[in-house]
């Protein structure tokens, strides 16, 4: 059995780990209300970007058009992928990094075992530790979004300027986003959202369609430029929406779990409490028997 | 939409403003400006980085810079996306021109490429900036 002192000092550096733990928990809760809030915020833009492409898409000869824009349509090909993976800067957010790289890691092996060629960027350092001892040769950039303290419009400006020369280059076919979508503090789901070729209001699909306006509508410039500008901003806006949504998840993710550890230091505090009291008290009884015993002895 | 104005709606990814009861809106087009009125045909428009003002019956005159945008107007309400939208009530001359002064020493001092060429687009947007709050 261990020593009184020896117990005495695992409880209380037990203790001070509940006390970090717990002010983590705090702190990821304020995070993440800010993070929940800037999602929202992000919400109408993405929306209205969307029902605006829908709006173009159906304007323009039943969406003829717009089957020919590339970044919209794809290639046609499904070889070269390129995957970005979005997790966290940052540890101690329970399974919300490994989750999100187990499921990036299913699809590049996917694609790979039927012969198609995967690229990677990273962006969050964490994924990158994970990623590089195994797929080191196909991440081509890793960015950092740690420097500032909410993600900011300007990277995600970016990260998507760099995917769309890539696919201008024609060094893409396919382009998909991993990132955790956020259902609640408790759930997150690690999501695979196709970013090339487009798919028109993923969340909305039918109820969504906009309804065919009656009027026409005028143009200005001509519908096929319009179009050419818009597609590279809703882009963004996707990815801009994914990486929100990946930080609010990531708060919540850590929130969980410091909770839990909160909770799990708070039992083994409880048990070794009781542990400590049941040996002080053997240790004071057998210091009495011994003097009883002793004095008897006499 | 009512009688005395139409509704006009600033979103940009980060923020949203909305205007009620506007008489009249002037948008920079890429085709050169033009104003709203209500009941407006149905239009959607691109737009270049310029100024859009609002002329409310509720809430006055209000100036606000916008970059890179697209302007819908359908069913009598409009709508502006943009990339970034500035209230030019809010902004500071002063502040504005340390920043871009700030800018300009980030240009001269940049070292490799890459930074060199963030720097100046970062110069650019701010002197557009400075552009929109001159005629005032």
């Amino acid at each position: 059995m261990a020593s009184l002192k020896e117990l005495r000092n695992r409880i209380s550096s037990i203790q001070s780990t509940r006390k970090i733990t717990r002010a983590m928990r705090m702190v990821a809760a304020s995070k993440l209300r800010t993070s929940q809030e800037a999602a929202q915020a992000a919400r109408p833009y993405a929306q209205r970007m969307r029902d605006l492409l829908a709006k173009l898409s159906t304007h323009i000869d039943g969406g003829g058009a717009l089957a020919e824009m590339p970044l919209f349509a794809g290639t046609g090909k499904e070889e070269k992928h390129l995957f970005i993976i979005a997790t966290a800067d940052r540890g101690l957010c329970g399974g919300f990094n490994t989750s999100i790289v187990r499921l990036a890691r299913e699809r590049i092996r996917q694609v790979e075992n039927t012969g198609g060629k995967v690229q990677v960027i990273c962006v969050g350092r964490k994924g990158f530790d994970i990623l590089k001892r195994e797929f080191g040769d196909r991440i081509i950039e890793n960015w950092s979004l740690a420097s500032t303290r909410h993600v900011e419009y300007k990277q995600v400006q970016q990260i998507s300027a760099r995917v769309e020369e890539m696919f201008e280059a024609g060094e893409v076919d396919v382009c998909e986003l991993f990132y955790a979508h956020f259902h609640s503090v408790l759930s997150q789901k690690p999501t695979a959202h196709r970013l090339i070729p487009m798919r028109l209001s993923p969340e909305s699909d039918g109820e969504g369609a906009p309804e065919s306006s009656e009027a026409s509508v005028e143009f200005e410039p001509w519908e096929e430029e319009l179009l050419e500008a818009l597609l590279p901003k809703a882009l963004r806006s996707q990815v801009f929406q994914a990486l929100l949504e990946n930080a609010a998840s990531e708060q919540g993710a850590r929130m969980s779990a410091m909770d839990n550890a909160t909770r799990n230091a708070g039992e083994i505090v409880d048990r070794l409490t009781i542990v400590y009291n049941r040996t002080r008290q053997a240790a004071i009884t057998k210091e009495l028997i011994e003097i009883i015993s002793g004095s008897e002895a006499l | 939409m009512s009688e005395n104005g139409f509704h006009f709606n600033l979103v940009c990814p980060e923020f949203q403003i909305g205007f009620d009861e506007v008489e009249m809106a002037v948008i920079p087009g890429v085709e050169g400006d033009f104003g709203i009125l209500p009941s407006h045909a149905p239009m959607i428009s691109m737009l270049r980085s310029g100024v859009v003002e609002v002329h409310s019956s509720k809430e006055g005159n209000k100036r606000i810079f916008v970059r890179d945008g697209f302007a819908e107007v359908l069913a009598g309400d409009v709508v502006v996306l943009a990339e970034e939208i500035v209230l030019l009530d809010d902004l500071d001359a002063g502040e504005l021109a340390q920043k871009i002064q700030n800018a300009r020493e980030d240009v001269a001092d940049a070292k490799d490429e890459e930074t060199l060429e963030g720097a100046k687009a970062n110069l650019e947007h701010l002197e557009q900036l400075e552009q929109a709050i001159k005629p005032n």
